[in-house]
């Protein structure tokens, strides 16, 4: 297959696995979806060799499937109740999903509207309290929309900066927030006060999208860079050997 | 035991937990009979799925006590979030580790356990009885004290069982079926097939004996017990009945149709129902 400009959802998927480079001996989780499972994969496969991954259910694999695939190794077993200790314990590296998100990284999943009674109930807080005081937390977000990035979550599920000065020590200790990365851009919170930073626009996207597309005052500092396009060997391992299927056009059309 | 006879040992007002996850392995044959049954105001402790749902949808619920309501392959569970918009249910929401510190304190008759995991959320703020606690060791951190998840019964279904309690799981994760079992008052099991305790080791090595008789009060085998989520090697989930179950919670009309074909009988009626929707599909 020759290799031709990249497709927008190959940009993402290198953007997610940009947020593993430097994990090490840890497990990489994507939840959800075929652009965080195959950022996983693709980094294991490049630049990050020693990461972990899972199949989704409970197995460490070996090898590095396919996405849809079963693995042909099996290098460990990681049932329910080891993959909580294992967030606890903070040897995880997760890129999460939420339905909102706010300048300090506060995140939603469990509902929208008053939680007393919702106006839309979703899935509740999972493991998401957790995960983000415990270990490192990335978020990927595949409609940046102010629909999903607003001034203020109805119920905050994952903790963002400002609650984990404000909860204390012992929620600060290993809270390790980030990056975002969406469909328009990625965002980290290298400002001083930890808010929303554009670190990078995807090809072919401005500032001023992303800006307004985002529900709150979004730190830009000077001229903001370019997401970096995927390597040759990148695309090839993506294309040829993780999604052969194209899954990934189907969360981010071309 | 039959499922009746169970479900009969049970009183309203109970805080029953209930085992698998989400839409894995749930003891669907014994949430069937309490939806037959005439029991009301329950706490249901679980991390949840159809069993919520239908419990929910048939107004069996007082309380649910989870960390999420997923079908897995539908991430949202309709019931669940009809008796949540509606205001039918109380809801105490915890992170998934302080769930299973709450049950793990509850096995070890301990009042409640520490995490991090809580702190900073909006989980504090929903349970405003939840209180924190201070490491009397150096560095003095401040943790959530979750409080012991005691259950009056616990319902868990797994692959084999001998008839004095001792239970096997045969899948690849054994959930948290034991840590339910041990923070009971009750246990009862329900699964594939009982089987002479000399043939549990028959099928998977001594670590899949997952629950020991001395937990478990009563045993009801219940071929398809755990339809239509997994219960994998036996069966993988129903995907197209489930499919049908949450289109069927769209509304009162087609809800109505479902549990007059499907849930209207007794298990028995229920398995045969299924057998005919697989041979229409």
């Amino acid at each position: 297959m020759s290799v031709t400009v990249a497709t927008r959802a190959e940009v993402c998927v290198v953007a997610c696995a940009e947020a593993f480079r430097g994990d090490g001996e840890i497990l990489a989780a994507g939840i959800g979806g075929a652009i965080t499972v195959l950022a996983a994969r693709l980094a294991r496969l490049t630049f990050e060799p020693d990461l972990i991954t899972h199949d989704g259910v409970c197995l460490l694999t070996g090898d590095v499937p396919a996405l849809g695939e079963s693995p042909e190794v099996v290098e460990g077993w990681l049932p329910f109740r080891d993959h909580l200790w294992l967030v606890l314990n903070g040897r995880r590296h997760v890129m999460l999903g939420a339905g909102q998100i706010d300048r300090y990284g506060n995140s939603n999943i469990s509902c929208i509207g008053d939680w007393s009674r919702p106006k839309s109930q979703l899935l509740g807080v999972r493991g998401v309290p957790g995960n983000t005081v415990c270990c490192p937390t990335s978020y990927w977000i595949p409609r940046h929309s102010t629909r999903v990035f607003v001034p203020r979550v109805d119920m905050v599920s994952g903790i963002g900066h400002d609650r984990a000065a404000e909860a204390g020590p012992s929620a600060h200790r290993h809270h390790d927030l980030r990056r975002v990365v969406t469909d328009l851009a990625v965002l980290d919170f290298q400002s001083p006060d930890h808010s929303m930073r554009l670190a990078s626009v995807h090809p072919g996207v401005t500032v001023d999208e992303v800006v307004s597309a985002t529900g709150f005052p979004l730190a830009v500092t000077g001229d903001v860079p370019e997401t970096r396009q995927p390597t040759g060997e990148e695309l090839r391992v993506l294309r040829e050997i993780l999604d052969p299927g194209s899954l990934r056009d189907r969360e981010i059309p071309a | 035991m039959s499922v009746e006879e169970v479900v009969g040992s049970l009183h309203s007002g109970m805080t029953i937990g209930i085992g698998g996850w989400g839409s894995r392995r749930k003891p669907m044959a014994l949430v069937r009979a309490i939806c037959r049954s005439s029991l009301e105001d329950l706490t249901v402790v679980s991390y949840g799925g159809a069993d919520v749902g239908l419990l929910c949808a048939y107004g069996k619920v007082a309380r649910v006590v989870a960390p999420f309501v997923s079908l897995d392959s539908i991430p949202l569970e309709p019931h669940f979030r009809t008796a949540r918009q509606t205001g039918t249910v109380e809801f105490t929401e915890y992170d998934e580790s302080m769930f299973m510190f709450g049950l793990l304190a509850a096995a070890h008759r301990l009042p409640f356990l520490p995490t991090r995991a809580g702190l900073g959320s909006d989980v504090m703020r929903v349970n405003p009885e939840l209180r924190t606690v201070r490491s009397p060791y150096a560095g003095g951190e401040e943790l959530v004290a979750v409080p012991a998840l005691t259950l009056d019964v616990a319902l868990v279904h797994l692959n084999r069982a001998d008839q004095r309690g001792n239970a096997q799981y045969l899948g690849p994760d054994p959930y948290f079926d034991d840590l339910y079992a041990k923070a009971a008052e009750r246990c009862y099991v329900s699964c594939e097939r009982v089987v002479d305790t000399a043939d549990l080791l028959k099928e998977g090595p001594v670590q899949s004996l997952l629950i020991s008789r001395s937990m478990v009060t009563g045993v009801v085998e219940t071929p398809g017990g755990a339809h239509f989520t997994t219960c994998e090697p036996d069966y993988g989930r129903d995907e197209a009945f489930q499919k049908a179950y949450a289109s069927a919670a769209t509304g009162p009309e087609t809800w109505r149709a479902f549990t007059g074909r499907y849930l209207s009988g007794d298990e028995a009626a229920y398995q045969e129902a299924v057998r005919q929707f697989r041979e229409e599909s």
